[in-house]
Formats: structure tokens, sequence, C-alpha cells
């Protein structure tokens, strides 16, 4: 790598007296998981080129209680939602993007009544916003003509009704979208939700991610597109399953959009 | 001697909305065993949704086919209505077509009402195709078998046998008064049932009359059968939607509460001014339990939801865990949740208005444990539904209770919650370590 990341955080700004424009909140997923990382990674080289300026809590960070709350834990849900809003708000913070959908429904809409109000986007639509202001300008070049299908993560579609942010990065890199039988207000899950994630399954005739992976192989791919790391996890398990990671890849839009631009 | 049918139809009449009414009493006071919920907010926000998800059913083309067709017997259902006011009157005061003075509006409110009578049964017997010949998966779900089967037959036997009477009064009324009988003015115009009375010309204008009274009777006592059906039925969707559209959820669906009690012991908790041995303050109630493990533990919101659900299944057939083969199923989340609540109240009724405890509940006796750790939260039940029933409100309801009450989270997921409580992550990495990804290439 030419470039080294600058990832400023929130600590070394404030000693500064500095506030930056807007929270990475990195999550962690995209802190600790081996797969998520490229997309934290991907996501900041856009950040650094479009010279957003921006700041990570790092160690301050910690769990939102996302998982800790769909799994019937509303204690240790809201012990972790006050220590973060303490943080937050000792910040000053009041715009937040995260790449995580479950990141972002759980401060976008579950903080608020426990004091932490702040203007929470997703990564998509932070990256639309950019495109919009013409901080980021991108050409098609690498994706043009490709077959790119999204799969819409619940707690982004459903759960907040963000459809189209995705979808109109995903046209702008002149790539062909094409939609799975299931999509948008009616798009399968990944399997991931509602701690799912960090337990097996229940019995049954076939896995989630399964199921999906094959909706989304039905309609030939050559790329399928994610927006939140565990689907984006779920997804490349299943297409490991299926023997097609040579022809078919499991991509975060974010990632998409950096390897566009060659960062 | 002339008034004893319109005596008898009377009696028939007010015992059949009285029996009617004490039922929805006691309707309202089971869903009244629930826990308070505010829904006093977005007034106008809630009138909209109602007129929009319920009167305009604007959920139920989601599925053109199956939407379309409910859309024929909804309407049918709500226009043919208009003629029982005349049946009514007609019954009470001994006149024939009441409202004929209206002259050409009224054959237009005839004629319109036998076309759509028409439509109903066509759409009822291809409903009864697709319950029992084809073989629509999301009614062959185990949920279904026995009583809710027949449940769903029977309200399509009875609408065909209320359509069919209706048709049958109109052809025989029509043909009466095409004969010139004294009393069977000409009113109204027969689209539809012209083409029976022609079965009638033969017969003595005596057997004619007969067959209009016949089914003129037949029909308003259905129609007195069928309102008190509803109670026992599935059916009570079609007065429940109006209220369960109105009162549903409204904030974005991946919202969940925010559990009030917890938020105090947090609070608390994180507060250095507080004083750990301070007395308790006098007023503070100590909340009997996290979550949900049986009826009265849910809001009576969820309860309304339990009544109205009218087991379409369209939140089964989207549910990820259900397709997948999980024991999962959202439409039987509502229905467990509405036949415990029947069983207590009746529990209820039995034990001069207290409820005795059974020795069961929700939780265990109708929903295991293996239905609520299936659940991957995703919503598309919520989605789905055309009323406007959330199912995961109760699931989530009833994990809070295991975890929180019973600590039986299977135990990946108390891996997953003592490495939050440890680490601040799911997974057992150190908090220091969580900017590490910014320096590897």
């Amino acid at each position: 790598m030419e470039n080294e990341l600058r990832v400023p955080t929130m600590a070394e700004l404030f000693a500064a007296g500095q506030q930056p424009e807007v929270l990475f909140w990195v999550g962690c997923a995209g802190s600790f998981d081996d797969r998520a990382k490229k997309i934290t990674k991907a996501f900041v080289k856009i950040l650094n080129k479009a010279n957003v300026s921006f700041a990570v809590l790092g160690t301050e960070e910690s769990c939102t209680g996302d998982p800790a709350k769909r799994a019937g834990n509303e204690f240790l849900f809201q012990m972790q939602a006050v220590t973060n809003i303490e943080v937050l708000n000792a910040y000053a913070v009041k715009k937040v993007v995260t790449a995580c959908p479950h990141c972002f429904n759980t401060i976008k809409n579950e903080y608020p009544g426990l004091g932490g109000n702040y203007e929470v986007v997703h990564h998509t639509q932070f990256l639309k916003q950019l495109l919009d202001e013409g901080r980021i300008s991108m050409e098609g070049g690498k994706f043009k003509g490709k077959r790119i299908t999204f799969h819409d993560p619940c707690y982004l579609g459903r759960a907040n009704n963000v459809y189209e942010a995705p979808r109109d990065l995903i046209r702008k890199l002149d790539a062909e979208l094409v939609e799975m039988k299931n999509c948008k207000k009616r798009g399968l899950c990944c399997g991931a939700g509602g701690a799912q994630m960090f337990k097996e399954p229940e019995k049954g005739s076939k896995d989630i991610n399964i199921e999906r992976t094959e909706q989304a192989l039905d309609i030939k791919p050559e790329i399928i597109a994610a927006g939140c790391p565990f689907c984006n996890t779920m997804l490349t398990d299943g297409v490991k399953n299926k023997e097609k990671e040579a022809t078919v890849a499991v991509m975060d839009i974010a990632e998409l959009i950096a390897s566009a631009e060659d960062l | 001697m002339d008034y004893i049918p319109n005596i008898i139809f009377a009696i028939i009449l007010f015992a059949g909305i009285g029996f009617f009414a004490k039922n929805i009493k006691k309707l309202a006071r089971n869903i009244k065993l629930g826990k308070a919920a505010d829904t006093s907010d977005n007034k106008s926000q809630r009138w909209n949704n109602m007129f929009r998800i319920a009167l305009g059913q604007t959920k139920m083309v989601v599925r053109p086919i199956p939407g379309i067709l409910h859309i024929i017997v909804y309407l049918g259902f709500i226009i043919i209505n208009i003629e029982v006011l005349e049946i009514i009157i007609d019954g009470l005061f001994g006149t024939h077509r009441i409202f004929a003075f209206l002259g050409g509006f009224y054959s237009f409110l005839i004629g319109s009402f036998e076309i759509l009578a028409l439509l109903v049964i066509v759409a009822v017997v291809i409903f009864w195709i697709r319950r029992n010949l084809i073989k629509v998966r999301r009614f062959l779900n185990p949920e279904m078998k026995g009583w809710p089967k027949k449940d769903g037959n029977l309200i399509l036997y009875i609408e065909l046998i209320l359509m069919i009477l209706f048709l049958t009064m109109n052809a025989a009324d029509y043909q009466l008064q095409q004969m010139n009988v004294a009393h069977y003015t000409k009113a109204g115009a027969f689209p539809v049932s012209q083409f029976i009375a022609p079965m009638f010309q033969e017969m003595s204008v005596s057997s004619v009359i007969g067959i209009e009274r016949s089914a003129w009777w037949l029909h308003i006592v259905g129609i007195l059968m069928f309102l008190n059906y509803l109670y026992y039925s599935k059916h009570l969707h079609i007065l429940l939607a109006f209220p369960n559209t109105y009162f549903g959820k409204l904030r974005p669906k991946g919202q969940f509460d925010n559990l009030e009690a917890v938020t105090k012991e947090v609070k608390l908790m994180m507060d250095p001014t507080a004083d750990p041995f301070a007395a308790p303050d006098g007023n503070a109630t100590v909340p009997e339990k996290f979550g949900a493990s049986d009826v009265m533990d849910l809001k009576w919101v969820q309860l309304l939801n339990a009544y109205t659900c009218t087991e379409c299944g369209r939140c089964t057939s989207e549910c990820p865990a259900n397709q997948t083969g999980k024991k999962l199923s959202p439409r039987k989340i509502m229905m467990d949740t509405r036949d415990r609540l029947e069983e207590v109240g009746k529990n209820i009724d039995a034990n001069k208005g207290e409820f005795v405890a059974d020795g069961k509940q929700l939780l265990g006796d109708y929903i295991t444990h293996e239905e609520l750790w299936a659940c991957t939260s995703c919503n598309a039940c919520v989605e789905a539904c055309p009323v406007s029933i959330d199912p995961l409100s109760i699931i989530m309801d009833m994990r809070q209770y295991l975890v929180m009450e019973q600590s039986a989270a299977p135990s990946d997921l108390n891996n997953m919650m003592g490495n939050i409580e440890n680490n601040g992550a799911p997974w057992p990495f150190n908090q220091m370590d969580r900017l590490n990804w910014s320096k590897e290439s």
C-alpha cells in the first residue's frame, strides 16, 4: 500500500482542539473480523481521498449492545448504550456514520431514548451524500456492465427504509443492477440478525444463508453487493458452500467504490 | 296474528345483537388484561394508517391474486350490508323493500349488490380451491391442522350460502313482482337473479312466496349467526383490522422499546453521586418481571394483535426461519397468544372474575424455547402482515424473560454476552486492540 491510512481518533482531535465533521463508528465486526476490516479500510480510503474530516473512537468504542438486546438482555444493552452515549456526548458528537446496519439502527433509533441524540447515517447514505456534493467522483470503468445484485440488510432496509442509496451507488458504477426474487421490503434475511450470528441455528432443513445465496445465484450475478459485515460473512460462506467463489464475489459497497477508484 | 313474524324477527334480531355485544365485552376485558401501552401520539398518522391499510387494503395487494379476490369479498361484505339495513326495517315493520322510493338509484343499488354477490361467490369458490385443492403452502403449516383449517373452510361455506340465499330471495321476489302479486310491488333491478327466476315460473304463487320468505329468513338469521360466529373464529379480523391498524407501530421497524425499569437501574449504577445505601424510594415500583412469560405480561396492543390475526400466514411464508424448516412460525406465535388469552379469559369467567393460577403459561405450554431462538428479528413477518400485527415484539419480550429472569439463553449467546460484558465486543478480543486494523496493511 502506497499511502498509509489516516485514521484520527476523537481523543487526538480533542487534544488538538478540533472537532471532526463526522464520527466513524467502526463497530465490533469492522474492528476485529478479518473480512469486515477490509470494508472498514476501504471506507477509510474513500474518506481520506475525499478529505473528509472524520475521527474514530478507537479504544474508546464499545459494542452498541445490539446483539445483547436482540438476545433479550436489555440490562446489558442499556449498560453498553449508556456508556457509549457518555463517551459520544463528552466529545459533543453531532453526526455518526457507520458501515454496520446494526450499529446504525441501534444508535439512530434506540440511543435517543437513553440520552444519545445524533444524526446517524449508514455509510452508503454518506457516500451518496459525498457523491451528490461532488466530493467524490465515480467513473464506472472496472465495473462497467458487470451484473451486480444488492442484498438488503434487514436493519438497513425493512428496519429503516433505506433501499435506494446503495442501489444509486451501484448504478453510478455503470454496472447492471439486477434484483433477486426477494428484494427491498421483501428481502430475505441472511440469517445473522437477532444475535443469530453468535449461535448455531435451530434444527431445520437448510441454513438461511444458503437459501439467500441460492436466490442470489439464481440471477447469475458476478458480484453480490452487501452493506453489512454480517450479511457479507453469511453470503461469503454461502457462495463458498456452493463452490462459486471463483466466479462470484461478495463485496461491500464501500469496497466496490474503493476498488473502482483504485484506492 | 299479522304481527307475529315481526315480533319473532325483533326477538331474533335483539338476541343476536345482544349475544354478540356480550362477547365483545368479554373480548375487550381480555385485551385489557395486557399491560399499558401509550398510543395517544400521532393521531393523524394513525387515522391515515387505518384508512390506507384497513379500509384501503393496500397491503393485501402485495400478493395480487389473493389480494384482488379479498377486495371483492371485502367490498361485497361492506356494500351488501347496506341491504341488510333494508331487510331489518322490512322485518321489523312488515314492509316490502322500504327503500324502493329511491327509484332509479334503488335499482342501481340492488343491481350492484347482485353483481357483487355473484363476484363474491366466484371469489369464495377460488379461495376454497386454493385452500383445499391447490394446497397453497402457507395453509398447510402444522399450526393449521384441525380447527384452524375447518374454521377457514366454514367461513367460506357460510359466505357462499349467504350469497346464494340473497340471490334466491331476490329471484323469487322478482318472479313475484312479475306475477303482480300484492305486497310485492315492483322495485329494484335484478341483473343476476333474473336468470334464476325462470326456475320459479311454473310454481304456484304460494310456493314462490314460500321460497322468497324462506330465503329471506334464512339469509337474515344466517347473517346474525355469522355475526356471532366471529368471536369464536379467526374471522374477527373484519372488525379488529380497523383498531389494529390504528394502534399499529409507527416508529421504524428496527426500533425496539427500551425497558424503562432497566433504564432506572442502569442510570443509578452509572451515577457517581448515587448513594448505594440510600433508603429505597417509597414510590418506586419493583417490576414484577422482566419480559413476558404469559399473556398478562404483554401489552394490550399485542393482545389486540392476537385477536386480529386471521391466520393468512403471509408472515410465516416470508419468515426466513420457517422457510428453512425451523419450528418458528410467526402466525403460530399469534395463534398461541390468542388461544392462551382465551384460556385465561375462560378461567376468569369460571372463577367469578378472578384469574386462578392454572399451572400453565404462554411460554413452554404454547410457545417453545426453540421457536423463540430461531428468530432473526428481520421484521419480514411485520412487513408482510396486511393488518399491522407485530409478532416480533412478542418473540423479543419472551426472549427477555428467558434471559433476564431465567438465564436460559443458548450457551453460545451466553458466551457472546460474557464477551460484551468483559471486552465490549461479542467476540473475545481486547478492547485495547480495537484500532489495530488501522495499522495493518
